[in-house]
């Protein structure tokens, strides 16, 4: 069987997943199978459809597996928002289509060499940092929960961290590639600690210092994490040694520890995680109550879940007994439904995306089409790991998405890009693979 | 660069671990801590979707219901009769929460008995309804008791010696259970030094006086120790525990026998028998009448006050060396003990020596009517043999045929009983009357507790004997 038929096979998953979902949903609603709400799923079918013909016709040799794992998770998430509210599955459904068309768009003019991309490297660095300060300009700059991720232009609001990661990996993937040799050859060791010199060890700094301006200025620590653990995923893979990586994560640790004890917002948000229960955190103006619902809707799932549309999330007064249930905390309302089975799935679902990255980068031949595939399954992982861990109480909750799933246009086609990349590394290393030269 | 990428998916596969180890800790491992959180609504919120059960009488009367609220939640609504025993019921309410039977028959009210019933009510869709409770309550010796105390603060407990049923049990100051839903008024409620909310049946403590004796007097023949016509000196003042003590009106009775002693409740005479059987024996008769202990009957344990010995507000165990075992003995000393438990006393002597578990629920019916539970009696432990019952029954007969129970004295009924007057403030002539009894003498339908709060002058003969005599009535129609 080829690599398209396989795709294509692999998509009936998605489909059954996505019409028993619905059927779920409408059942405990005690509707009718009216053709209107049947459409969604319908179209969203069609849709995984087109996708797949894209693919077919453009990389006939990427990953059978990514997409059909991706649309899974997307029929999820769009099961989940539906029963949450109607409204956001249908907007959601119209940011897939402008997702599908960036998708289509970056297959289409990237797919002769992703290497292109090299050249523009510094234009893209630029691109990215300066994405990632928008939220702080004001007047479109947007602070949700104590944090300043989103931008707000008009009525479309926009978070440009998602797409700044991306520009991140691309310019660290085409900078590492380069240094790499100096990184490795260049170093002499101190108190024992292999070190490189000082001028390459100068960018090292400054992706470090970025991401403390992150941690300080945007307020998120979830996002800085996912940018610097990234980073540092990246230089172990391009040097081969984990001392840098051990290094950069105690800085990391350091200046963490360091600011969340001496700027306060930064602060209150590791004392609700901290003690989400605790009185005075549980009332307080973005305090521990959404960490606080967030574990006690886990709790009520069980092993196995209430059901598809059986949690409580709405007060019966009207208004949120769980907060930002579409967006930051829909991992908590898989777990309320799904429980910890179902929750454990998207979790696999999740980690086999993980792997395929991973594979593709190991396939790849080129330095940086191995870079790249690693830097954007590194930080894909990274973001699962931040925002399940901060529902979760891992670690502090903070504001980024759960990919594919939670709702956000610029989530899905930041991801979206992602995956076209992730599929062009896949399509010219397995094509080499078959085609030797 | 191979290998790094796969070292690199392995401290993945760690951190994904973590996710799921935590994941299972919330919803799993500690799911029932985060169900009982009180800052979580989630069981209130379930609860107002939920059709509760009703709430009867004996014979049927409606007490509480629940009423359609909109938006498919439910509220609770009590009826008049309700105000009979607002305790006894206690409320359900999303900012109160449960207090009485509302609190310890919630499983049945709210449905979650049956988990199997729970499955069928999902698959046919439709409203969730819980079970309903019927009392073993009768509301007209309810009325009887209530219109005894007549407003006065005290309390009355009737129990089915042979069942353990609580035929009645009377907390005055009362309150209408509706009105306890507003908020102005709970608060009213909760602050009002008359304590209305309280149960006095089975949450206060008062000295139980003379019907103590009941206790040393079972402790004294079922050990072997003494007969009922084992002889004592009666003479007042004695000095016991190094203090002089003197009979009601110093009186002095020469040697008696215990039947008389009982008969005319002469305090020298019971000291002495207590001090001589021992802190051990008084213990080991006080425990197997359930003192030391919550009851165990159907309501909640936060609304029991286990009967016994306290010291600075904490339960002691009567082989102490705090406790004055003859003061003891004649039921003074720091005995508290509730109404119920005085009722559970007279209840063992009544059936045989044998004490059965009060119990406030008749049956359980489920939503289409059927029986679900018919809450069969219960067996707690036999306290004496039963002679020691039988010859206790003759001596209590005596004090209502002839010594100071004889108001309570039924027409062409023997009754069994015992009064007791404790001295709550001695210069003011403030007491605590008591009674405890039952009867028919011969056969036990009924028994009773009666007590009075902080009465002027009263004694358990004249004030608590006929409250007992016209419930007695009422239960024996």
């Amino acid at each position: 069987m080829t690599e398209r038929n396989r795709e294509l096979f692999a998509l009936i998953p998605a489909a059954l997943l996505v019409t028993a979902g619905f059927a779920a949903v409408f059942v405990q609603r005690d509707d009718v199978l009216t053709n209107a709400s049947l459409t969604y799923g319908g179209l969203f079918l069609g849709l995984c459809f087109v996708a797949h013909l894209i693919v077919r016709m453009t990389l006939p040799h990427a990953d059978p597996y990514l997409f059909p794992l991706v649309a899974t998770l997307a029929c999820l998430g769009l099961v989940i928002l539906y029963r949450l509210d109607e409204d956001f599955a249908r907007e959601q459904a119209q940011w897939f289509v402008v997702g599908l068309i960036v998708f289509a768009a970056t297959i289409i003019s990237l797919r002769k060499d992703v290497r292109v991309l090299e050249r523009y490297r510094y234009v893209i660095a630029t691109a990215g940092i300066l994405l990632l300060l928008l939220p702080r300009v004001p007047g479109i700059g947007q602070q949700v929960n104590g944090a300043y991720l989103g931008i707000g232009i008009g009525p479309i609001s926009f978070q440009p961290a998602e797409l700044s990661k991306i520009a991140i990996v691309i310019f660290l993937a085409s900078y590492l590639r380069d240094t790499r040799e100096v990184l490795v050859q260049g170093t002499h060791k101190i108190f024992g600690i292999p070190l490189p010199p000082l001028k390459h060890l100068g960018p090292l700094l400054v992706v470090w210092g970025a991401a403390m301006v992150l941690l300080v200025f945007i307020r998120d620590l979830g996002s800085s994490l996912m940018f610097f653990g990234g980073f540092l995923a990246l230089v172990y893979v391009a040097t081969n040694r984990a001392s840098y990586a051990i290094i950069g994560f105690g800085l990391f640790a350091a200046g963490t520890w360091f600011f969340a004890r001496t700027v306060g917002h930064v602060q209150d948000r590791v004392d609700a995680w901290l003690h989400p229960f605790s009185d005075q955190l549980y009332d307080a103006q973005g305090g521990s109550y959404q960490i606080a619902q967030s574990i006690f809707a886990q709790g009520d799932g069980g092993l196995l879940g209430r059901g598809f549309g059986e949690a409580i999330i709405q007060l019966p007064g009207g208004g949120q007994l769980l907060p930002a249930a579409h967006t930051d905390l829909i991992y908590a309302v898989i777990v309320n439904e799904l429980g910890l089975v179902g929750a454990c799935g998207v979790l696999l679902v999740y980690l086999l995306i993980v792997e395929r990255g991973f594979r593709i980068a190991t396939l790849a031949t080129d330095s940086f089409s191995k870079l790249l595939a690693t830097g954007l399954t590194a930080v894909f992982a990274l973001q699962v790991f931040v925002i399940v861990g901060g529902v979760t109480k891992l670690i502090p909750l903070t504001g980024v998405t759960l990919p594919f799933i939670s709702y956000g246009g610029s989530s899905i086609v930041a991801n979206f890009i992602l995956l076209a990349l992730l599929l062009l590394v896949s399509d010219r290393a397995r094509r080499e693979v078959l085609e030797p030269r | 660069m191979n290998q790094p990428i796969a070292r690199l998916f392995a401290i993945v596969l760690l951190l994904f671990a973590a996710l799921v180890a935590f994941t299972s800790r919330w919803s799993v491992f500690d799911a029932q801590a985060l169900r009982d959180n009180p800052k979580n609504r989630r069981a209130l919120i379930e609860e107002l979707r939920v059709k509760r059960g009703t709430i009867r009488a004996a014979d049927g009367t409606l007490l509480a219901r629940s009423e359609a609220a909109g938006a498919g939640t439910y509220r609770r609504r009590y009826t008049e009769a309700a105000s009979l025993l607002p305790q006894v019921i206690g409320f359900s309410d999303i900012d109160l929460g449960r207090a009485g039977i509302e609190r310890s028959r919630n499983d049945e009210l709210s449905g979650n008995a049956g988990a199997l019933d729970d499955i069928v009510d999902q698959l046919k869709g439709g409203v969730e309804k819980g079970d309903d409770v019927r009392l073993s309550i009768d509301l007209d010796a309810q009325r009887a008791a209530l219109a005894g105390l007549n407003g006065r603060k005290g309390s009355v407990v009737a129990i089915e010696p042979a069942t353990g049923r609580v035929r009645a049990m009377v907390s005055v100051p009362g309150y209408d259970p509706q009105s306890l839903l507003t908020s102005a008024r709970r608060k009213a409620l909760d602050t009002d030094p008359n304590a209305p909310l309280l149960n006095r049946a089975t949450q206060a403590g008062y000295p139980p006086g003379s019907t103590f004796k009941v206790v040393t007097a079972t402790a004294a023949i079922d050990s072997g120790r003494f007969e009922p016509s084992s002889v004592v000196n009666g003479d007042s003042p004695k000095v016991i525990s190094g203090v002089p003590m003197a009979n009601s009106g110093n009186k002095s009775f020469g040697d008696i026998d215990l039947t008389t002693a009982l008969t005319f409740s002469v305090n020298t005479v019971w000291a002495q028998v207590a001090e001589k059987l021992g802190k051990g024996t008084m213990a080991e008769y006080m425990r197997k009448f359930g003192f030391n202990a919550d009851p165990p009957m159907d309501y909640p344990d936060g609304q029991m006050l286990p009967s016994g010995e306290y010291r600075n507000g904490a339960l002691l165990p009567p082989t102490s060396r705090f406790v004055d075992v003859g003061r003891m003995g004649i039921g003074q000393d720091k005995l508290r003990v509730t109404p119920l438990q005085m009722a559970m006393v007279a209840s063992a002597v009544a059936n045989g020596g044998e004490l059965m578990k009060p119990t406030l629920t008749q049956s359980i019916v489920d939503p289409d009517g059927r029986v679900a539970d018919r809450v069969e009696p219960q067996r707690d432990r036999r306290v004496m043999s039963e002679r020691t019952a039988s010859q206790l029954t003759e001596m209590m007969t005596n004090v209502v045929r002839e010594g100071t129970g004889t108001a309570a004295a039924l027409q062409g009924i023997d009754v069994a009983g015992k009064t007791g007057t404790a001295e709550i403030v001695r210069d003011q002539d403030i007491n605590q009357p008591w009674f405890i009894g039952f009867a028919p003498a011969s056969s036990p339908k009924i028994a009773v507790a009666v007590t009075i709060e902080r009465s002027q002058g009263g004694q358990g003969g004249t004030e608590a004997a006929p409250i007992a005599k016209q419930v007695m009535e009422s239960l024996l129609k």
